[in-house]
C-alpha cells in the first residue's frame, strides 16, 4: 500500500504529535496514516527520537527527597503508567488507531444522513478538534467544504480529486483556512475518509478551550 | 544542565535496562533514575505541570520503566527514546487528560529478533543526533525545544517570542535538517 501513498504528512504535524501536543482528533489522523505508511512512521521514528535526545540533554529538576525509594514502593504496589506498547495490524478498511474510536469496522460504524448521499459518524474525542468518518458515493461533491482552521482529510477507501490534485487510499490532505476547493468523490468506488478540523475552535490555549461551546459541525 | 554522569552513553543505559529485565536490579534502577528522573520531572514542569505533580508523574514514568522493560527493543529506539515516548503519553493523560491514538504495528514489528547490528546502529546514530543537537545554533535549538517542551503550537511560540510566524518555521525547518543529516 505504501508504494501507492503520495500524499504525506507534514514535518510540523509529526512533529507535534511527537511532542504530544496535537488535539486529540488530529492524532487519530496522524497514527491512521502512520500505520499504513511506512514512510512516515520511519520520520515519526526520527521525530521521537529528537525527543529522546532533548530530554536526555536538558535540564533538570531535582526529585524530591526518597524519590527512589517512593517510586520503588510504587513498583511493587504496581500501579504504573502504561507505555506505548506495540498494536497487532488488523484487519479491513479502518485502520486500527480509527477502529478504537468505532468500536469495530466499517460494519460497526453509525452513519448519518447528511444530504445528497453523503453519510457522516463523528467520533468520539476530546473537544480541541473534532474527528468524523464521510462516506461519499461515487462521483458526489464533497458538501459544505469550506475551510476554517486546520482540515486533515485521510482517504480510507476510494478516492478524490479537487482542482490540482487526486488523493487515494492512504493519501492526507492538509489543508488550511487559505484553501478553497471543491472535492469530488472518485466515479469508480464510494469514497471514505477520515477528517478531522479545529475549525469550530479556534484558541489552542488552555483556559478557552474549556470555555469553547462544542458546535458539531 | 547536563553535569553530573556525562559519560553514560545508550548503551550503559540500555545494559542497565537489561538487567533490570532480567534480574530486578535494584542498583541498575538507581543509575537510571538519578539520571533520567529529573529530566522527566523537567520536562513535565515544562510542559505546564506543576511541581507536586510532575514528581509524581516522574515516578510513574520510572516505575513504568522498571515494570514494561521487557517491552524495551534497543534495535527500534534508544533508552532516552523510549523514556521519552513514555514521559510523553504520562503527559497527555496527566495535563491534557486525552486519549492518544497509537499507530498499529507492521506486520513484521515487535516479534523479530533484536538485532544486533540494528541495535549498534541505533547507538551511533543516537550520539550523532546528540552532538547535532548540541551543536544547533541558539535560537533554532531554543525553538526545538519549546515545540517539544513547552506545549506550544507554531503560532503560540510566535506571541510568546514576538517572532513572525513564518521565521519560526523557517528556522525550525532549518534546524530539522541538520538533525535529519545527523541522523543519515
Ligand atoms: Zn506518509
Amino acid at each position: 500500500m505504501t508504494d501507492t501513498i503520495h500524499h504525506h504528512l507534514t514535518d510540523p504535524l509529526l512533529m507535534a504529535y511527537s511532542a504530544g501536543t496535537l488535539p486529540e482528533a488530529f492524532s487519530m489522523v496522524v497514527a491512521a496514516h502512520v500505520s499504513m505508511c511506512d514512510e512516515c512512521r520511519a520520520r515519526l521514528g526520527s521525530f521521537d527520537a529528537i525527543g529522546g535526545s532533548l530530554i536526555d540533554g536538558a535540564e533538570t529538576v531535582a526529585m524530591a527527597d526518597d524519590s527512589l525509594g517512593a517510586t520503588l514502593a510504587r513498583i511493587e504496589a504496581g500501579a504504573t503508567a502504561e507505555p506505548p506498547a506495540p498494536r497487532k495490524r488488523r484487519r479491513g478498511v479502518l485502520p486500527g488507531p480509527v477502529q478504537d474510536y468505532v468500536g469495530g469496522n466499517l460494519d460497526a460504524v453509525k452513519w448519518r444522513p447528511v444530504g445528497m448521499g453523503v453519510k457522516q459518524a463523528i467520533l468520539p474525542t476530546s473537544r480541541d478538534a473534532s474527528a468524523r468518518l464521510l462516506y461519499i458515493p461515487a462521483g458526489a461533491a464533497v458538501p459544505d467544504h469550506g475551510h476554517n482552521g486546520t482540515e486533515l482529510t485521510l482517504v480510507l477507501q476510494g478516492a478524490f480529486e479537487d482542482e490540482s490534485d487526486r488523493f487515494g487510499v492512504g493519501d492526507v490532505e492538509v489543508a488550511d483556512d487559505s484553501m478553497e476547493h471543491t472535492p469530488v468523490a472518485d466515479i469508480g468506488q464510494d469514497c471514505i475518509c477520515l477528517a478531522a478540523t479545529d475549525a469550530p475552535l479556534r484558541f489552542r490555549g488552555l483556559l478557552p478551550r474549556l470555555a469553547q461551546p462544542f458546535l458539531r459541525i | 544542565m547536563k553535569t553530573e554522569d556525562k559519560d553514560e552513553t545508550n548503551e550503559d543505559w540500555v545494559a542497565c535496562i537489561a538487567r533490570i529485565r532480567d534480574h530486578q536490579d535494584r542498583a541498575a534502577f538507581a543509575v537510571l533514575f538519578q539520571h533520567f528522573a529529573p529530566r522527566v520531572k523537567a520536562f513535565l514542569m515544562r510542559s505546564g505541570t506543576d511541581a507536586a505533580l510532575a514528581e509524581e508523574c516522574a515516578q510513574d514514568v520510572m516505575a513504568t520503566l522498571w515494570q514494561k522493560a521487557h517491552l524495551f527493543d534497543p534495535a527500534r529506539a534508544s533508552a532516552a527514546t523510549w523514556i521519552f515516548t513514555i514521559a510523553r503519553n504520562r503527559k497527555i493523560d496527566a495535563l491534557r487528560k486525552q486519549q492518544r491514538p497509537e499507530p498499529e504495528d507492521l506486520p513484521w514489528g515487535p516479534e523479530a529478533e533484536p538485532d544486533q547490528a540494528d541495535a549498534l546502529a541505533l547507538q551511533q546514530e543516537t550520539a550523532q543526533l546528540g552532538a547535532a543537537i548540541a551543536a544547533l545554533p541558539d535560537k533554532q535549538r531554543v525553538l526545538i525545544e519549546k515545540a517539544y517542551f513547552g506545549d506550544l503550537s507554531h503560532s503560540e511560540i510566535a506571541d510568546e517570542t514576538g517572532l513572525p510566524l513564518g521565521t519560526i518555521k523557517s528556522r525550525i525547518r532549518l534546524a530539522l535538517d541538520r538533525l535529519r543529516h545527523a541522523m543519515k
